[in-house]
């Protein structure tokens, strides 16, 4: 088929599903975190508030959209278009599964495969920066300009054990190809455990992935390093005078971020879609099982009612969830199905850790989290990649 | 094709440049030196290095003017005042200043042994590995002075910045 049209499908595939993940995520969010803090959270716009993302983005676009006459015109509009064109730009470097062949035609489920796309990665999101920085000058706004600066300083700093922490497996896969990354993860140990690398010899990147993770809590400017919009410093920090749909864009930004985290995490440590243990121990059938087993909760709830629509609602959902485990059943679908449920499995549960730890963590100070990163992380990072550097020299053939 | 892509992304480079000098807020000439930082990484990649365009991109895109822009955020610059200008710069700058280019680009092209026909997609040592076994065997005096320096101008930075305690 034609590459035009193949990657214009793609696009809208990837496009589609990326933004219904983006309005759910703010709702899982706010649910999960409700939920831990011993509230029910959004419920009133449709069973369980699940059409809150939608009612949200209805107000947010029919909001007027104020722009405050102190502010720097050129710069206050191209803030919020810089932050949410990088964090959507690299998705697109992310492949999502292996290479598959649908109805005669073979193609990677990713829209790029660059040989150097961690790299690549690193570079499209440092420029991100700019959308924050520039945010916060704009503004003219003495907290705008504090959150904004907070904000350059904090991912400047955060960048290094980021990318140190990137390096080390990158040495220990000797590849800088997300899709060779992954395959070069596909073995197991003993015929059951994985060789993510995370268990990788010979040195299992387990502080690796912590420091990546942490780092990337800051990068993204999520809870406990959410300094740049600290409210009760700052007001709302970088984007204290934007409304409505520019208010709108730097919490897409934010959210495309922790998806692209999230998933780079996913390949890099995780294995990508490589099930936990092999096919021949029964991987393949986990989703279907999980599936069942949701649908079988669902029956029971359904029977024993504690409200009286759920008579209704859970058996439908409990059908539903019936269906999804046939259609992971069915032979053909398995390869394309399968490495889609494990790796949208490792990415939603990474994605759960960082609101987890947003509804647990208290806000670090500043010079706290300055001094996190230079005298804890970043020697860390260091020794780890010594270390690895170390292993992978002496065991080289 | 080739050309027409050349063009356009130099074209841009070259406004950004000037755009650099003509604005006269600092913030926006440095974003203008953003654009030509990009305009130049798009051109490598073009080119077939792909590891130069993305380190152009981490390094001086993201890092680099990234600074620029928090430094001049933090001492809160304002834009330039104009200031009247000298007789001889009204009338003689901009003749004087195309025989200048005019100048370097003829001494630059007769000084350069003429190279062969460059394409974009021709060239494929630049890759990851190409680079580092480049940078690790041939250029290794080089780096390693390269990285020497840096150092010392970190050393330099932190001795400087260091707060005197008595």
């Amino acid at each position: 088929m034609n590459f035009y049209i193949l990657s214009l499908i793609k696009i809208v595939v990837v496009v589609a599903v990326l933004m219904h993940v983006l309005a759910y995520l703010q709702w899982i969010e706010r649910k999960v975190i409700a939920h831990v803090q011993l509230r029910v959270g959004p419920r009133r716009v449709g069973p369980h508030g699940l059409l809150q993302p939608l009612a949200d983005v209805i107000k947010l676009i029919t909001k007027e959209g104020m722009i405050p006459s102190h502010v720097n015109h050129v710069f206050y509009l191209l803030a919020p278009f810089i932050s949410v064109a990088f964090a959507l730009i690299s998705i697109c470097l992310i492949p999502f599964g292996p290479i598959i062949q649908v109805a005669g035609v073979k193609t990677g489920m990713e829209l790029t495969d660059v040989n150097i796309a961690v790299i690549l990665i690193l570079g499209i999101t440092g420029l991100g920066v700019y959308g924050v920085a520039l945010a916060g000058w704009s503004s003219n706004n003495k907290y705008a300009l504090l959150g904004g600066l907070r904000s350059s300083a904090q991912m400047i700093s955060y960048e290094l054990p980021l990318a140190l922490a990137i390096a080390a497996p990158l040495i220990v896969l000797n590849t800088l190809s997300f899709r060779q990354i992954v395959d070069k993860q596909s073995f197991y140990y003993f015929g059951f455990i994985p060789n993510w690398t995370i268990f990788h010899s010979p040195f299992p990147q387990i502080v690796a992935f912590l420091v990546f993770l942490t780092a990337g809590f800051a990068e993204t400017n999520r809870v406990p390093f959410d300094l740049p919009e600290a409210e009760n410093e700052l007001v709302a920090g970088f984007h204290t005078e934007y409304a409505s749909m520019k208010f709108a864009a730097f919490f897409m930004a934010e959210y495309a971020n922790m998806v692209t985290v999230s998933c780079v995490a996913t390949l890099l440590f995780l294995g990508g879609w490589q099930p936990p243990f092999p096919a021949e121990y029964g991987s393949k059938f986990i989703p279907a099982l999980i599936f069942v087993a949701s649908a079988l909760l669902c029956f029971y709830h359904g029977m024993n009612p504690a409200r009286p629509l759920d008579r209704i609602t859970l058996p439908i959902v409990g059908v539903i969830s019936l269906i999804a485990a046939a259609v992971y059943l069915i032979p053909i679908a398995q390869p394309i199905l399968l490495p889609l449920f494990w790796f949208g499995a490792k990415v939603g549960v990474i994605l759960f850790v960082f609101i987890w730890v947003r509804a647990t963590l208290p806000r670090f100070r500043y010079d706290q989290l300055m001094r996190f990163a230079w005298l804890f992380l970043f020697p860390l990072a260091m020794l780890n990649l010594f270390v690895t550097s170390l292993a992978v020299a002496l065991t080289a053939k | 094709m080739d050309t027409l892509l050349f063009l356009v992304l130099a074209a841009i480079a070259v406004a950004c440049g000037i755009n650099v000098v003509l604005q006269r807020h600092p913030i926006s000439s440095a974003l203008s030196l953003v654009g030509v930082m990009g305009a130049l990484a798009v051109l490598y990649l073009q080119l077939g290095g792909e590891f130069i365009a993305a380190a152009q991109l981490i390094v001086y895109a993201g890092a680099i003017m990234v600074l620029f822009v928090f430094v001049i955020m933090l001492l809160n610059a304002g834009s330039e005042r104009k200031s009247a200008r000298h007789l001889w710069a009204r009338w003689a700058g901009l003749p004087l200043l195309f025989i200048f280019v005019g100048l370097m680009a003829y001494v630059i092209q007769a000084l350069l042994p003429p190279s062969g026909e460059v394409s974009f997609g021709g060239f494929d040592g630049g890759s990851a590995q190409a680079i580092g076994n480049r940078l690790f065997t041939i250029y290794l005096l080089p780096f390693e002075i390269t990285s020497i320096l840096i150092l010392i101008a970190i050393v330099g930075a932190i001795v400087l910045a260091r707060k005197e305690i008595d």
